[in-house]
């Protein structure tokens, strides 16, 4: 069945660092993924790695172009139609999706209260629907491509919902946290075909990770 | 000057068509040879017909007829095969074998690629011994996926009462089940293992259920699922392992996989579930297995198997599979 080496989307960006800290752990080499090669596609320890924007990774995994990957839960969550085997958290990356804005300012209560109607920038659209849905509140929301926190300044909505990890962007933007939405890790994934075919490499790679990560 | 059509609708122009033609010739062959005679139904039922498999079977396409009537169009051939079978062979003699080559019509998410019209190739056994009816039926569809060229493919075979009755064993209903249920056929093991633990399992028992999904490949599996204990897990692998000592006398054991994980979105299943997989696709190319309880709906009392293999999918492993070379 093994043709060719297993594939794993490795996300770059912030949770490259610790993704590749994690496969140290778990004993596979990327000291190759670590030099300034302008490569996206690494061999090492009897695998491919494929380094992609985080978001992407649910695409390439449910299509098996991947066979597993590693990606935030709030990519998971936005791409929430895409096929993929939620294999195990690990750990790493922690950050909290929340409904933010301006700090001491209630235009956002304002909206809600006289208007019935909030409007929300964000990057993240369907996990910001489904939460104003669960909560029964009507939202108009706003897709922003870049820094959503630029868009309460200028008035572009009464409040953002994004990503939160230390808190500080927000500080410096004179935004606050109104309410946690949801806490968000990494998480290691499977193309759903592969998680059957190639049972034996997957449930491998899974047991280094989940004992490298609980470490 | 382009018309468009709707999204997840398509033409099919000659060159395909002659591949798409080969390979249903190829199909319908094995089906005919081994019984299953073929038949064809109307594309829309009445809803309330449609409607008795309840979850995600239920059509996406309801409209009223000029007497005003509530019509559907038919989300897969198994329901309209049932009522078929009800109307027209309640007084024959079962077993009834029955093949089909039709389209199917379900809702699709935008850009996602997905058919909103599909179509499949498949069998229905209707009334046939259970652990014999599931045997047969699996024999049909490695015949069916040798016919069609791919001697890689993998037919999974897990147990859709397996969970049900494990949950039950535990104690966790309502909300909380439904809610479990949808964590174990995302194969969400967070989730997964995050509801068990609000629904009061202990660390322990949960972990057991995790590891229970993770379970896929030959015999080993059930002595394994043995260890994991539990009543709702003996008496699943009991029938699997009947089923897979079956297969194994027949010679097709190795085109088998045995997967405790497996559980399909369709509400009807009872007992065996089957999934095919090409190892050039990473997409299941169909799947089928029990569903005893969707006969009952329709006034028999007879046990039932089946598959539906999607023709575009298994066209494309073929190709993929050729690629390879």
């Amino acid at each position: 069945m093994a043709d060719a080496p297993l594939k794993l989307a490795v996300p770059r960006g912030a949770l490259f660092g610790e993704t590749l800290d994690l496969l140290d752990a778990a004993g596979i080499d990327t000291s190759e993924m670590r030099g300034d090669s302008r490569s996206l596609i690494f061999e090492a320890s009897g695998m491919t790695f494929v380094t992609m924007r985080p978001s992407d990774v649910p695409t390439y995994v449910e299509a098996g172009a991947a066979d597993v990957g590693i990606t935030g839960k709030d990519v998971l969550l936005e791409q929430a139609d895409r096929v993929v085997y939620e294999l195990l958290d690990l750990g790493f990356g922690r950050c909290r999706m929340v409904l933010a804005a301006r700090t001491g300012n209630d235009r956002l209560g304002e909206a809600q209260r006289r208007l019935g109607m909030m409007r929300i920038a964000t990057k993240y659209p369907r996990i910001a629907e489904d939460y104003f849905e669960s909560t029964g509140r009507r939202v108009e929301l706003i897709e922003v491509k870049g820094s959503v926190e630029l868009a309460p300044l200028v008035g572009l909505g009464d409040g953002i919902v994004d990503l939160v990890a230390t808190g500080r962007t927000l500080e410096e933007n004179e935004l606050e946290v109104r309410e946690e939405i949801v806490d968000c890790t990494a998480r290691f994934v499977a193309n759903r075909v592969a998680h059957k075919l190639r049972a034996a490499e997957i449930d491998e790679l899974t047991a280094k990770l989940r004992e490298a990560s609980a470490r | 000057m382009i018309h468009p059509i709707p999204p997840g609708t398509r033409d099919v122009l000659p060159d395909e068509m002659r591949e798409l033609r080969k390979l249903q010739r190829a199909l319908m062959e094995v089906f005919e040879g081994r019984g299953y005679g073929e038949v064809a139904t109307p594309s829309i039922e009445y809803d309330e017909l449609m409607a008795r498999a309840d979850g995600p079977t239920r059509s996406s396409y309801r409209f009223f007829d000029e007497s005003g009537e509530l019509l559907a169009l038919r989300s897969d051939m198994t329901v309209p095969i049932a009522r078929l079978v009800a109307s027209r062979f309640a007084a024959g003699e079962p077993p009834f074998r029955f093949s089909y080559l039709a389209s199917g019509f379900r809702a699709v998410r935008p850009q996602s690629g997905q058919m909103r019209e599909f179509l499949q190739a498949g069998v229905e056994l209707i009334g046939a011994a259970p652990g014999e009816g599931t045997v047969e039926v699996i024999e049909v569809l490695e015949a069916a996926l040798d016919a069609a060229g791919l001697g890689r493919a993998v037919i999974g075979l897990g147990d859709a009462d397996l969970y049900r009755q494990l949950l039950e064993e535990l104690g966790v209903e309502g909300e909380a089940r439904d809610s479990i249920h949808i964590s174990l056929a995302t194969h969400d093991l967070v989730g997964l293992e995050q509801k068990l633990s609000d629904a009061g399992i202990g660390t322990e028992q949960a972990q057991t259920c995790v590891r229970l999904t993770q379970l896929r490949g030959g015999s080993e599996v059930l002595e394994q699922a043995h260890g994991l204990g539990g009543e709702a897990v003996e008496r699943a692998t009991a029938r699997l392992s009947e089923t897979y000592e079956e297969l194994r006398r027949r010679g097709i054991a190795d085109r088998v996989q045995i997967d405790l994980g497996l559980l399909r979105e369709l509400g009807y299943y009872s007992g065996a579930i089957l999934e095919v997989y090409d190892p050039a696709l990473g997409h299941v190319l169909g799947g089928g297995g029990r569903y005893d309880g969707l006969m009952q709906q329709f006034g028999l009392d007879l046990s039932a198997a089946g598959f539906a293999l999607y023709l575009d999918r298994v066209h494309t492993a073929q190709l993929e599979e050729a690629r390879r070379g």
